[in-house]
């Protein structure tokens, strides 16, 4: 239970932080830089390594190349949907999820096919 | 293109986007460790790369817009849309920066110390980012870009 706390607090901090940063600073596509920051990954990986040791942590990191490639591919939608088509932020961001999953989850399988 | 820090823009932050921001980023987190327990760190690797935070800034982005151009008296709903879309291009561009990041962390993490290794990982992403940022941004890209447009109308 004190490991999720732990996740919850540094999680929780790590994102805030990074969000501040993308407030502050202009234009608005440098900004948005942070939003792909590895916020989740800086506050869990301490974490994941305490309780398995290295050589988990880098296995996951070695899938969150996939899933990086999945937000790129699903941040790239959004921008040419919010640009070019009339959508909200949200109804676009969240309609365009199935991209990350598919990418993401794809390329594992592609790797791993025996 | 100059960078600027604003740090003005931090007093138009209401509490409650702060507590969603927050909220949010230990929540996926707490959801990324579940995932690595159930179903191994194959996947819950992946979900150190979900951008769960992201349709919430978009979409404060966008609102964030939108009323400061209603505070001018205009209807910022399509810049609105159009300020989180270029948010959104950046974000793109941090992706390559993230893929740096996770490349440097599996390689590294079984060869060096993790606090060596997180040091070196973060100024790859930062390197990376603001590299391919700048790349976009470069008269060389925009010279060639517009020199393709020309040629496809010639054509």
């Amino acid at each position: 239970m004190t490991e999720y706390i732990l996740r919850f607090l540094i999680g929780g901090a790590v994102v805030s932080f990074f969000a501040v940063l993308a407030e502050m600073v202009r234009p608005k596509s440098f900004a948005g830089l942070f939003s792909a920051a590895p916020s989740i990954a800086l506050a869990t990986i301490g974490i994941t390594i305490a309780r398995h040791g290295v050589d988990y942590a880098a296995t996951e990191s070695r899938t969150m190349l996939f899933a990086a490639a999945g937000f790129f591919c699903y941040a790239s939608a959004c921008s040419w949907l919010l640009v070019h088509k009339k959508v909200r932020a949200l109804t676009a961001t969240a309609a365009l999820l199935p991209v990350w999953f598919a990418v993401s989850f794809g390329l594992l399988y592609l790797v791993n096919r025996p | 293109m100059i960078v600027q820090i604003k740090f003005e823009s931090i007093k138009g932050i209401k509490p409650t986007e702060w507590i969603v921001r927050f909220f949010f980023g230990g929540a996926v987190c707490i959801f990324a460790g579940l995932m690595s327990k159930w179903f191994g760190p194959e996947i819950g690797g992946l979900f150190l790369a979900f951008p769960a935070i992201f349709p919430a800034s978009a979409s404060l982005v966008e609102a964030h817009e939108k009323q400061h151009k209603a505070r001018e008296g205009m209807d910022g709903t399509a810049r609105g849309r159009t300020v989180a879309g270029i948010d959104a291009a950046g974000a793109a561009i941090g992706c390559i920066g993230l893929a740096g990041f996770a490349l440097l962390c599996w390689l590294l993490l079984p060869r060096l110390a993790p606090i060596a290794v997180f040091a070196l990982a973060t100024l790859a992403w930062l390197i990376l980012s603001i590299a391919f940022w700048l790349l976009r941004k470069s008269r060389l890209l925009r010279t060639r870009r517009t020199n393709a447009r020309h040629a496809f109308r010639a054509s």
